[in-house]
């Protein structure tokens, strides 16, 4: 605007920049201030800071791996091992989860009055408690008071349960994982349970009257007409479930499912490379998370153009 | 001496959202006590010309004087303008989480200060005069639209101002509350308050507008007392408008 | 009514083959399900682990002498649950209850308050024998962790979510830049965060007790969560709200304060009790940094040796606690969205 100046402390603009820099000047500060803190801390218990650790022998076993591992390789290996840990449970988590998340929204809404409260009894309860207690009751209460290798119990011969874990179809999984598994399916699936109700709820009555009167059966209706339409309404919130669920996978480390969360925090109790293995832990969860989004992102921008 | 008489004095004002210019060097002068119409097609530029009188939109040249204060990016001059000018806006813009009253009052109170029982006194008298007294204890949403109006109207008054502009004030009213709104402007017309309204109300605009202006794509096209602009207008393009909205 | 009885029975369990077939599935495996769990109940499960136990559970190891400072804790919460809930229930009518009127700009200052006088009734000092956080165990420090955290974390979650949206560039970008990278962490990096690394960040002399470690991650934690909900009620304000008040010649500060926060506030509420149902199911991450509140006191009462391998029981009992105040906490809060819709 081209009039003459007002004085310098009047101007909007003037105090834009000072409170943003005012801003940069506290973080700078409050940086500083703690890596000297660090600096002095870290000096006194004689750690330097440095990632050269990570060549050095790991020298813990690991209880459950797919690469081959042996505790004298690395702390890198140990990571990675760890890392494809978490990737393990995470994705059959997500798989899991969504499976069971959707037969229980859709449940939720049946017309079978026993169907519907059965699901609405599950929901309650699953998203209610805290799922680390739930881990400790698969874990401890279940897995742990199976009868022994032995004796598996079965189901028609397909899944057996045991002490030693899940054996299905040959297929042998240990009791860690198998805990962790369940916990986080059935827990985030309580959440997805919700959401997938609400999304096919905000479809509007219309659709199915509409889909009825075409002569399509109810469960046609509901795959074709009702279901895609739910999705623009599920997918957001779903991507949040998750992410959670990824970053719950880190409780592992409660019940000895040696993940990358167990591995790092194992690391840090025998260098005490507390900031190195804090950094190293940010960087795979944030990898995760970005990982997630990106393809939620992808999964709803195909959902949401499907309207047009 | 000028200052005395010209109240709102806009020069060459141009406004651009990005590349888009909206506002093509515009003048207007208002007198004090002046009442002021502002017509024009959809998108012409209208509420954005009549925002920057008091710094809801800003503008990139030309220079703004309201009641000898000159608006710019000083912050005191913005908040001493919002002062002296009062809005009132299409969608009435009351605050739902409030009372009529303490709708009225908040800017008395917070802003010139005023204690809570000269506040009220103060409302209350303003709400009797848009004839809302009664409703002073219930919330927004409890009230009609055309109450809901008057009861903007009445906060806007109660700091004060010098000037009050409107932006099309009856456009979100059922037909019959129309009136009861228009009557409280014209009343205030009466009294002496400079107005600049953006209005379609043709009837209201020939009984108390002492000018009325036409907006086409940013510009001022034509500028006359309601008796030529309504029947002998200068320009085609007023004449190309009036048949379309008469 | 025989009739109208068998008509509902029709409709909602037996209206198709497939219906029919999935009612009767669904019956044989209920029925079998609480067979079992009813003998388990009865008969194998062994619950004088939860009663020997109780008080440990309930309040830990704090001393017996001074459970009146308990029960005074639980009143003053009592007493400030029930008269939020009555301002938010009445709020459509206002009129009618001029008191609970007159109360609503207290709440919040209220609440604050009262956690320092809640503090001093359970540490003691200043007069009253003074009571070690070491002995702040069990059900008790689960609550008092989850509110105090959630107190803390409401006012810096607002900051945070103004920040968030502000206009101001560098501003939004510190925001953005903390709420992502705390979103994106598991709970317990952030407790171990606060755990090991605070006290590495600060200067030696100070250290810090673990309970305050522990509010300070849940505090980092849910202020990010809580800057995310509040920016939620902040979007839904219309921008026209704002420009009404700017027109009336509020500065920004005030617009802020007295139009923009009261209504997104209010949205948000339902949200915000979400978030701390979650927040009080986390805390039970506090027993894996040595903290011992309810979870944490279950291992340990696990590891009495006489009642080792008494799992199944501990973990019920300690889940049905949970439950109860998360469950009831989701009731009301679905209660009052209904109310806010109204
Ligand atoms: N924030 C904005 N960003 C970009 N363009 C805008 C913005 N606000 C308004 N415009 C454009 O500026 C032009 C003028 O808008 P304005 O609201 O002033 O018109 P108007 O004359 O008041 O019209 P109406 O009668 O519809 O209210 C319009 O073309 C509009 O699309
Ligand atoms: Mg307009």
């Amino acid at each position: 605007m081209t009039h003459s100046k007002p004085p310098l402390w009047r101007d909007h603009r003037f105090w834009q920049i000072i409170v943003q820099l005012a801003a940069v000047i506290c973080a700078i500060l409050i940086v500083v201030i703690l890596g000297l803190n660090l600096n002095r801390n870290l000096q006194q218990l004689g750690i330097k800071f440095g990632f050269n650790f990570l060549q050095q022998e790991a020298s813990f076993d690991i209880g459950e791996t797919i690469l081959s591992y042996q505790p004298t390789d690395t702390y890198t290996r140990a990571l990675l091992v760890g890392l494809i840990n978490s990737l393990r449970v995470a994705i059959a988590g997500i798989f899991l989860t969504t499976i069971v998340g959707i037969t229980a929204g859709i449940a939720r809404l049946s017309d079978n009055w026993l169907v519907r409260n059965i699901s609405l009894v599950y929901v309650e309860i699953f998203r209610n408690t805290p799922l680390l207690l739930q881990l400790f009751f698969w874990y401890f209460a279940v897995f742990l008071s199976l009868p022994n290798v032995e004796h598996k119990a079965s189901v028609l011969g397909l899944i057996k349960f045991s002490q030693n874990g899940i054996e299905l179809l040959g297929l042998n999984f240990s009791p860690e994982f198998s805990t962790l598994l369940l916990g986080l399916t059935f827990y985030t699936a309580s959440f997805i349970a919700e959401i997938v109700r609400g999304g096919i709820q905000s479809v509007a009555k219309g659709q199915w009257e509409a889909g009825r009167s075409l002569g399509l059966k109810p469960s046609l209706i509901m795959r074709l007409v009702v279901l895609p339409q739910a999705l623009r309404v599920i997918v957001p919130p779903l991507t949040s479930q998750y992410l959670n669920l990824a970053k719950n996978s880190s409780l592992a480390i409660a019940i000895g499912y040696p993940d990358i969360y167990f591995v790092a925090s194992t690391t840090f109790n025998q260098t005490g490379k507390a900031v190195e293995v804090m950094l190293l832990i940010m960087l795979t969860y944030l990898t995760f998370s970005l990982i997630i989004s990106f393809l939620m992102n992808l999964l709803n921008h195909t959902v949401q153009i499907q309207e047009k | 001496m000028q200052e005395q008489t010209q109240i709102i004095v806009a020069e060459n004002v141009h406004k651009w959202y990005g590349k888009f210019h909206v506002l093509k060097g515009v003048d207007l002068i208002v007198d004090r006590g002046e009442v002021v119409v502002l017509m024009g097609p959809s998108g012409s530029g209208k509420s954005t010309f009549i925002r920057t009188f008091n710094a809801l939109e800003d503008y990139q040249e030309g220079s703004i004087r309201i009641n000898g204060i000159t608006l710019s990016n000083d912050l005191r001059n913005i908040e001493l303008i919002r002062q002296e000018v009062g809005m009132v806006f299409q969608q009435f813009n009351l605050f739902p989480h409030l009372t009529i009253l303490n709708n009225v009052t908040l800017a008395p109170i917070w802003v010139h200060k005023l204690s809570k029982i000269k506040a009220k006194e103060l409302a209350m008298q303003l709400l009797e005069r848009v004839g809302i007294l009664e409703q002073a204890n219930k919330y927004p949403g409890q009230l009609s639209g055309g109450q809901q109006q008057r009861v903007a109207i009445a906060r806007a008054l109660a700091m004060q101002p010098k000037i009050m502009l409107f932006d099309e004030p009856t456009s979100a009213l059922d037909p019959e509350m129309v009136r009861e709104v228009l009557d409280v402007m014209k009343n205030l017309a009466r009294e002496g308050m400079t107005m600049v309204i953006v209005t379609h109300e043709v009837g209201f605009a020939r009984e108390v507008a002492d000018r009325v202006i036409l907006m086409d794509s940013g510009s001022l096209v034509e500028s006359a007392t309601p008796e030529l602009f309504f029947t002998a207008p200068k320009q085609e393009r007023t004449r190309k408008f009036l048949s379309q909205i008469l | 009514m025989q009739k109208i009885q068998l008509t509902w029975l029709r409709k909602n369990l037996f209206n198709s083959w497939y219906n029919s077939l999935l009612t009767i599935l669904c019956l044989l495996l209920i029925i079998q399900f609480i067979r079992k769990f009813v003998w388990w109940t009865i008969a194998e499960a062994q619950w004088q682990v939860v009663q020997v136990n109780l008080p440990l559970f309930l309040v830990g190891r704090f001393p017996q002498t001074s459970y009146w400072r308990l029960w005074i804790v639980l009143g003053i919460i009592t007493f400030l649950i029930v008269i939020t809930w009555s301002v938010f229930i009445t709020q459509k009518n206002l009129i009618k209850h001029k008191f609970i009127n007159l109360l609503v700009p207290w709440l919040a200052p209220t609440w604050l308050l009262s956690c320092p006088l809640i503090l001093w009734f359970m540490g003691g000092g200043l007069g009253l024998q003074s009571i070690s956080t070491n002995l702040w165990n069990g059900l008790i420090l689960t609550l008092l962790m989850a509110v105090i955290s959630i107190v803390i974390s409401f006012p810096l979650g607002i900051l945070l979510a103004l920040g968030r949206t502000s206009n101001l560039f560098i501003i939004r970008w510190f925001s953005i830049l903390y709420i992502e990278i705390i979103r994106g962490l598991p709970l317990i990096g952030i407790l171990f965060i606060a755990q090991v690394m605070l006290p590495l960040f600060l200067p030696t002399e100070l250290r810090l007790d673990r309970l305050i470690r522990g509010i300070a991650g849940l505090v980092l934690f849910s202020t990010a969560y809580m800057a995310e909900n509040v920016r939620g009620g902040l979007q839904s304000i219309p921008r026209e709200q704002i420009e009404a008040a700017k027109a009336l010649g509020l500065p920004t500060p005030l617009v802020i304060i007295l139009v923009v926060l009261p209504q997104a506030l209010r949205a948000v509420i339902p949200a915000i009790v979400g978030q701390f149902i979650g927040l009080l199911k986390d805390t039970s991450l506090l027993s894996l940094v040595g903290l011992v509140e309810l979870t944490g006191m279950s291992r340990s009462i696990l590891a009495q040796p006489q009642f080792i391998g008494r799992y199944a029981e501990v973990y019920i009992f300690v889940g049905l606690l949970y439950w109860v105040f998360c469950y009831s906490m989701s009731l009301a809060s679905r209660r009052l969205e209904k109310q806010l819709i109204n």
